[in-house]
């Protein structure tokens, strides 16, 4: 028998992004955050090899910084409306049917707490695949209803009709406490994964709304041999995924 | 040809208070700032500022020039909340359209075609509709029968850019990695002034960079001015990066204290008074 290794809460984090690009081909992984930019790269190093990466700012780089394309804001937006992309997006607020908000805290007209304005959050919730990372699942993000909607949720969109339903998709929010996402017959938020250690009250605590929870929550799965030790290794030498996500 | 040269504050001389003002660059990045410092410094005020906000945003803010903001966010980039801003938006300090960064990008496209609106797939279903009751939407008349904002035309009196070269005819290039949309914010105003880095006889141009670099063309450039570090502390790549600490210094200070070190001289005066606070930080 080999030793039992220890798994952190943070690579389970990482695993649970990782996962969101799984079959996604070949497109741009736009990931917000520390966490989801290790889960794209350990998804292109695995099971990914087609995914797109930006530095950050307007060059596509392949794993070893080796550029291979531009893509200046102006192409970035084209990009989203075409569809070729899968960004992992912040969120100040999400409620139950994925609307989000990092634009503003209260009143819009004047706000109590004035954050980053809607950014891209309305282009790209109608154009291309849209999730969500929250490294501290609380009741002051997930709410029951958002102060401004700038990522457009599966209820606004269906009521805005056809033309913002007709791309929109919103495959997972993760966050420290688990993985869940809108495979209800009303795309009302689920319980999809919990991170090991979790408890399903634990995660009901921390959310401002009721969740959908199915009879048996698989647990997020473990990262293999090869994936923790590219995590440790050669993704994130320095733990700083473990300043994002306490252990 | 005119030679369009001229000093930042013959650029001012030429603003109203109450016009529209569009500047160029990205968040903390190759703003126009020593234009914007240079506004500052007048009388000019009652601004409908339209810009992909960052300290360019926050400083008019906080000098009570804005009556208007048209963006879709404000960030310092590094730093991602941008105090002025923030400050001002929480005493309701002045109006705010706020879209969608790519709602923006096809407004001044609009705006570059003389066209009213274009369409854009952004937007419905959010609550920018609500914040902006003026927003239409528009049918396909196509057989698809969609519906998208119709984004109205972002027309400007007056464009500011920054860029890392020039020549005196107006022709503007960047060095960078990134146009960000200074081109369209200089062909979507009436009145376009072009700051950079240095400026250089024309066939210089082309001498070492590809002509894609050519960004900028004259004839929508009313003025040329030549203003080394102008974008500081923004970023203004390759020429220098962004200015860090001195960022978090600006970030950090109450406006009035931040305005009477570094903003009571002239251009030149706060180049010198940045270069003396870094000293004293060594």
């Amino acid at each position: 028998m080999t030793t039992t290794v220890q798994i952190t809460r943070a690579e389970y984090c990482v695993i649970a992004c990782a996962e969101a690009w799984r079959d996604n081909g070949e497109v741009l992984a736009s990931p917000m955050g520390l966490i989801p930019g290790f889960g794209a790269r350990l998804a292109k190093r695995t099971f990914a090899p087609d995914l797109l990466l930006t530095d950050g700012e307007a060059m596509l780089v392949d794993l070893d910084g080796t550029v291979e394309g531009w893509l200046p804001y102006r192409q970035h937006l084209a990009m989203v409306t075409g569809g070729k992309r899968h960004v992992m997006m912040g969120a100040s607020q999400i409620d139950r049917y994925g609307n989000q908000n990092i634009s503003c805290i209260g009143d819009w007209a004047q706000p109590k707490r004035q954050l980053l304005g809607v950014r891209g959050a309305p282009v790209n919730t109608l154009n291309n695949a849209t999730s969500y990372w929250i490294p501290k699942h609380s009741r002051r993000v997930f709410v029951e209803h958002v102060d401004m909607v700038s990522g457009v949720g599966y209820r606004r969109a269906a009521e805005a009709g056809p033309s913002a339903t007709r791309y929109h998709r919103l495959p997972r929010v993760v966050t420290n406490l688990g993985v869940f996402d809108f495979a209800t017959p009303d795309h009302a938020m689920r319980l999809a994964s919990l991170h090991p250690g979790v408890t399903v009250d634990e995660v009901a605590e921390a959310t401002g709304f009721a969740l959908v929870v199915p009879d048996d929550v698989p647990e997020t799965r473990e990262p293999t041999a090869h994936e923790l030790e590219l995590i440790r290794d050669v993704i994130d030498p320095r733990s700083l995924r473990d300043r994002e996500v306490p252990a | 040809m005119a030679d369009k040269t001229m000093t930042v504050e013959a650029v001012i001389g030429r603003l109203e208070s109450g016009m529209t003002l569009g500047i160029g660059g990205w968040g903390s990045r190759r703003k126009p700032m020593a234009l914007v410092r240079a506004l500052l410094r007048s009388e000019v005020t009652d601004l409908t500022v339209v810009s992909y906000g960052g300290p360019d945003v926050g400083l008019l803010a906080a000098a009570g020039r804005i009556r208007k903001l048209v963006t879709p966010f404000t960030t310092l980039d590094s730093i991602p909340l941008e105090p002025h801003f923030r400050a001002a938006r929480e005493s309701g300090a002045f109006e705010l359209m706020e879209v969608d960064e790519a709602m923006f990008m096809w407004g001044l496209h609009a705006a570059v075609n003389r066209l009213p609106f274009l369409p854009v797939r952004a937007g419905i279903g959010s609550d920018v509709m609500h914040v902006n009751p003026t927003l239409r939407t528009v049918t396909s008349p196509y057989e698809d029968g969609e519906t998208f904002v119709a984004m109205p035309a972002l027309r400007l009196d007056a464009a500011f850019v920054h860029l890392n070269r020039a020549d005196r005819l107006g022709n503007g290039q960047y060095l960078g990695p990134d146009p960000y949309f200074d081109d369209l914010f200089c062909e979507a105003a009436d009145a376009a002034y072009v700051s950079c880095e240095r400026i250089v006889e024309t066939a210089e141009l082309t001498k070492e960079s590809a002509p894609q670099t050519l960004l900028v063309k004259r004839h929508s450039v009313a003025g040329v001015i030549e203003t080394p570090n102008g974008a500081h502390f923004t970023s203004c790549a390759p020429d220098y990066g962004r200015d860090e600490p001195f960022q978090k210094l600006y970030a950090t200070t109450p406006y009035a204290e931040f305005a009477e070190r570094f903003l009571a001289g002239d251009e030149a005066a706060y180049q010198s008074a940045v270069e003396a606070w870094h000293e004293e930080q060594k």
